[in-house]
């Protein structure tokens, strides 16, 4: 168990240096000069640009720059815009609410499809279960900004029962809708994985030993075929949030949602590489521990694994 | 569960069992009208090929059978003189592992993976006997001393997968034996194994069948391994019982030809050197039946008579049935 | 940002989701004989497909598309280009079914020719992301080792890229500020394929490992054949099936992934007539003009939903565990 925990760990760093300079060269050398439209029509003095040059170290080669700002990020030091706005406050004010919706989202998504994939997978066949797998087809097909869109349209405009757009304080409850939005695809996934895992444990040796054991069949379901079928929909859930957690560029646009996603899609347009650069490697953090979180988890969930 | 036989029958009888298998090119008809019974204290050995319908006969038993596809159109299955076939799925339960109980060909993929060997022994004791946790573990630790698991208190608090194969057929009998139950079906539980192994499992099942005097159905496809252990054979094909013997006669002069192409492609030590017969062709689609008598197409004695119609279970003496137009033939030549 | 566009899909763990499923009226596998008559594995398949109604749809409605594609002239007369402020926004009429857009184009005729770029941007990137996530894949599971680890390593990085922000950094540093069409295309095709190999590269190299553990490879091996010939000959057959069913669903995945890049704007440039441009000029006005976005927006989806439709029966029809 120890071994295998410290052998995802290891796999992570390369992993984590890799995407990270990845990031940070491509960002670094987006096209266009980042001062040009800063300071007005006559441009910036030379000795402004010489400075913030000097400030964010960009007369180093580019290894060098990442390896110091790799330093920096140690110490809790996200970095200040060329505004002077510190990067790690607007990603502390924005961070907050992407966790919500995320959670609401990974709320929708696990219980929907957990139940309906349960029905669908426990029944099997019938007409219940062919309109659950075409919706579900239906649903992977639907990108997100028509499904953003649709339920903007429908539920804001014309039936006037959610939120067209969400209030900075972002209250839960208007987050339900976005979250649904988001939520929608991956939902299907749940869906088809739950149906599809219990399909194929139902016929599993093992639960026929559990009814051949003479245990009442809620307890061959809810204990022996349940706890085999869960393993890869808890883990799919865990990458999912850990992907959810990564903000919504699209949904939020949609709904003007003041979160992560936001932010960093602001940020790449108006060329503030100090926020896209912070944003994106503490995202990146973030998704590599809820993987390592996720491999855990399948450790303590499958007894086998432990012992690989 | 008390012991006094409520019936006159036997412990266990299947009578005339018929069970179809509706599958996408059709109906298969996997059991076709098989009878047999066990008593206390008694080894019924079934034996046949895969596809024969020994181990849809061992699910319908117990249950177990996935319906759909299967199906049963007829038949009885009377344990202690009820048959179980017309009770409510409440009481069928109960006689699950507790009146007959059964173990798998593949102990890796009968045990639940996820949960310790001691917790899917316990669980039963638990939930069919009232016992509490402790009470039920330590319970679990005597049964898998009692099928010779060596450090049984370590052994309960590990997973499937850590025992070996033999050890989990063996932790797999202990399961089996929670209950007490009074008839035990074996479903090949020995194919499996290595060879040196099966006969130690062969040998404890012998074993705990004496010693609890519990009738026992073994279903193999392996000649050998039952000649030590079964009192009476019964040899199935195409899903039918062909031929039905206690175990010496049958060795001695079987009555089917289908037996006597089985013995003689078994490795026998006074032949060595001799090359092995062989039963020339394969078990018939049970979607497309040959007419008459199943095995004829694979049959050196078979007659015009074969091909027409289906022969009836004769019956040639005590307890000794076949179902061969030519079986009183077989006798007198052989 | 993982966003769940179907642009998230090419995520391993979701096409797994997809991948790891089963059929549902299907009769159960337990069949007690053999089949009488052994058929090959993609003739055995023809014959389930052709069986399966969702099978006939999805191709109808390929069929349908790429019909749009070729001669978009055999469903319209309007000339997709042509525009006239007058008619700016109108609701569908009997003259132009879809309506107008703000510029007053004929939103039905360019609804049909819109289908082109996303279709082509789909193919290309499917060809790209398959071809260099499955060579990748065959030498990393065929050599294994080092060579493996580090390979796999290397996929982990862009993996672990979030695909929306991924793509919005990568074409924002590769644009150039004003792109032809064919430039901005290729690096849209470019950044779709970039993200999503190591997709490819994880189901051919799981296939080449299973193959190169057969005893058959062994055997070729131990009679002298050269890696070349073992890859060409055993892994490449066995790898098809697998990938075949991902492209198909990558390729739908891909038409919704350029559809969301140029909603965001930095797709294809504005001007080029596409569902997801059309659906990124129609947002500003959803509330008085909600035709403009949901011709195209079902368009698009009924596409993807084709491909992954398609897709999915394939895959049902290939797994011989499910028949």
């Amino acid at each position: 168990m120890v071994r295998y925990i410290i052998r995802r760990l290891l796999q992570l760093i390369p992993v984590f240096f890799g995407t990270t300079f990845l990031i940070y060269y491509l960002v670094w050398r987006l096209p266009g000069d980042p001062f040009a439209a800063m300071c007005g029509d006559r441009g910036c003095p030379p000795a402004y640009v010489a400075t913030m040059r000097a400030k964010f170290n960009m007369d180093d080669p580019i290894l060098i720059q990442y390896f110091k700002y790799l330093g920096k990020l140690v110490q809790g030091d996200f970095g200040t815009t060329y505004q002077g706005l510190s990067v790690g406050k607007q990603m502390a004010m924005a961070y907050p609410t992407t966790v919500k919706l995320a959670v609401i989202a990974l709320l929708i998504e696990a219980l929907i499809g957990i139940a309906a994939g349960m029905y669908t997978g426990l029944k099997g066949g019938g007409f219940l279960d062919n309109l659950v797998l075409i919706s579900t087809l239906f649903l992977i097909s639907l990108p997100v900004f028509v499904t953003g869109f649709v339920l903007q349209i429908v539920f804001g405009f014309q039936l006037g029962i959610i939120d067209v757009t969400v209030p900075p304080s972002a209250p839960i409850g208007s987050l339900i809708a976005p979250a649904f939005a988001l939520a929608s695809l991956s939902m299907a996934y749940v869906t088809r994985l739950t149906r599809a895992s219990i399909l194929e444990n139902k016929r599993a040796d093992y639960v026929r030993t559990a009814v051949a054991k003479g245990l009442k069949p809620n307890r061959v379901v809810g204990v022996h075929l349940l706890r085999n079928s869960v393993i890869p929909v808890l883990t799919f859930l865990g990458t999912d949030l850990g992907a959810l957690m990564g903000g919504a560029i699209v949904t939020e646009g949609i709904f003007n949602i003041k979160g992560i996603g936001n932010l960093v899609y602001r940020a790449i347009f108006f060329k503030e590489s100090v926020t896209v650069v912070g944003v994106v490697t503490l995202l990146v953090v973030v998704y590599l521990l809820m993987n390592l979180l996720v491999d855990l988890l399948y450790a303590v969930l499958d007894p086998r694994i432990r012992y690989e | 569960m008390t012991t006094t036989n409520e019936g006159q029958g036997p412990l266990l009888e299947v009578r005339d069992l018929h069970v179809e298998f509706h599958t996408r090119d059709g109906i298969a008809r996997v059991l076709n009208g098989v009878s047999f019974s066990v008593d206390v204290g008694e080894t019924l050995a079934v034996l046949g090929e895969s596809g024969s319908g020994k181990s849809v006969t061992a699910q319908t038993i117990m249950g177990i059978l996935d319906m759909p596809p299967g199906k049963i159109t007829k038949g009885e299955i009377f344990f202690r003189g009820k048959d179980m076939l017309k009770m409510s799925e409440e009481e069928r339960r109960g006689i699950r592992a507790s009146g007959i109980a059964m173990i798998f060909q593949d102990a890796l993929s009968a045990l639940n993976p996820v949960f310790t060997v001691g917790f899917q022994i316990a669980e039963q004791l638990r939930l069919r006997r009232g016992m509490n946790k402790k009470d039920a573990l330590k319970r679990a630790v005597e049964l898998l001393d009692l099928v010779k698991i060596p450090n049984a208190a370590g052994r309960v608090k590990q997973y499937p997968h850590e025992f070996s194969g033999g050890m989990r057929q063996r932790a797999m009998i202990a399961m089996s034996l929670a209950l007490d139950p009074e008839v035990l079906i074996a479903d090949e539980p020995t194919t499996a194994l290595d060879v040196t192994v099966q006969a130690q499992i062969m040998d404890l099942l012998a074993e705990l069948r004496r010693e609890r005097n519990m009738g026992m159905i073994l279903i193999t496809h392996d000649l050998g391994v039952v000649a030590d252990v079964a009192d009476r054979i019964a040899v199935m094909y195409a899903g039918r019982i062909v031929e039905h013997a206690d175990v010496f006669s049958l060795y001695r002069q079987p009555c089917h030809p289908y037996t006597a192409a089985l013995l003689e492609s078994m490795p026998r030590l006074d032949l060595k050197g001799q090359e092995l017969a062989t039963i020339k062709g394969l078990p018939p689609n049970l979607l497309r039946p040959p007419s008459g008598c199943p095995f004829h197409p694979r049959c050196r004695m078979a007659v015009d008579q074969c091909v027409a119609e289906v022969p009836q279970l004769i019956t040639l003496g005590m307890d000794r049935l076949s179902r061969c137009f030519r079986a009183e033939e077989m006798i007198t030549n052989g | 940002m993982s966003e769940p566009t179907i642009a998230s899909q090419v995520e391993v763990r979701h096409v797994e989701a997809i991948v790891g499923e089963s059929p549902s009226a299907e009769a159960p596998q337990q069949k007690p004989d053999k089949a009488d008559k052994p058929r090959s594995l993609w003739s055995d398949a023809w014959y389930d497909l052709r069986r399966r109604p969702l099978f006939i749809v999805a191709s109808a409605l390929i069929a349908l598309v790429l019909l749009m594609v070729l001669v978009p002239q055999l469903f319209t007369s309007a000339d997709p280009y042509y525009a006239d402020l007058a008619r700016s926004k109108q609701l569908p009429s009997a003259n132009a079914w879809f309506g107008y857009d703000v510029q007053g184009h004929d939103m039905f005729s360019r609804t049909i020719y819109a289908s082109r770029a996303s279709v082509i941007v789909g193919l290309l990137a499917t060809l790209f992301t398959v071809l260099v996530g499955g060579a990748a894949g065959m030498i990393s599971g065929f050599y294994g080792g080092l060579l493996d680890a580090v390979m796999s390593r290397i996929a982990d990085v862009f993996f672990g890229l979030p695909f929306i922000l991924g793509g919005i950094i990568i074409l924002t540093t590769f644009r150039s500020d004003s792109p032809t069409l064919a430039e901005a295309m290729l690096v849209l095709v470019g950044t779709i394929a970039m993200l999503s190999w190591p997709v490819a590269m994880r189901i051919t190299r799981s296939a080449a490992i299973t193959v190169k553990q057969q005893d058959y490879v062994k055997a070729a091996r131990a009679l002298g054949a050269s890696d070349g010939r073992i890859i060409v000959r055993h892994m490449l057959p066995n790898c098809l099936a697998p990938m075949m069913v991902y492209a198909t669903i990558a390729l739908g995945a891909f038409i919704g992934a350029e559809a969301t890049l140029s909603y965001l704007g930095i797709g294809l440039p504005p001007g080029t007539i596409s569902w997801g441009v059309m659906i990124n000029d129609a947002k500003d006005y959803i509330r008085v003009a909600p035709h403009m976005l949901i011709f195209p927006a079902a368009f698009l989806t009924t596409t993807v939903l084709a491909f992954v439709m398609l897709g999915d029966v394939v895959r049902q029809a290939l797994d011989p565990k499910l028949r």
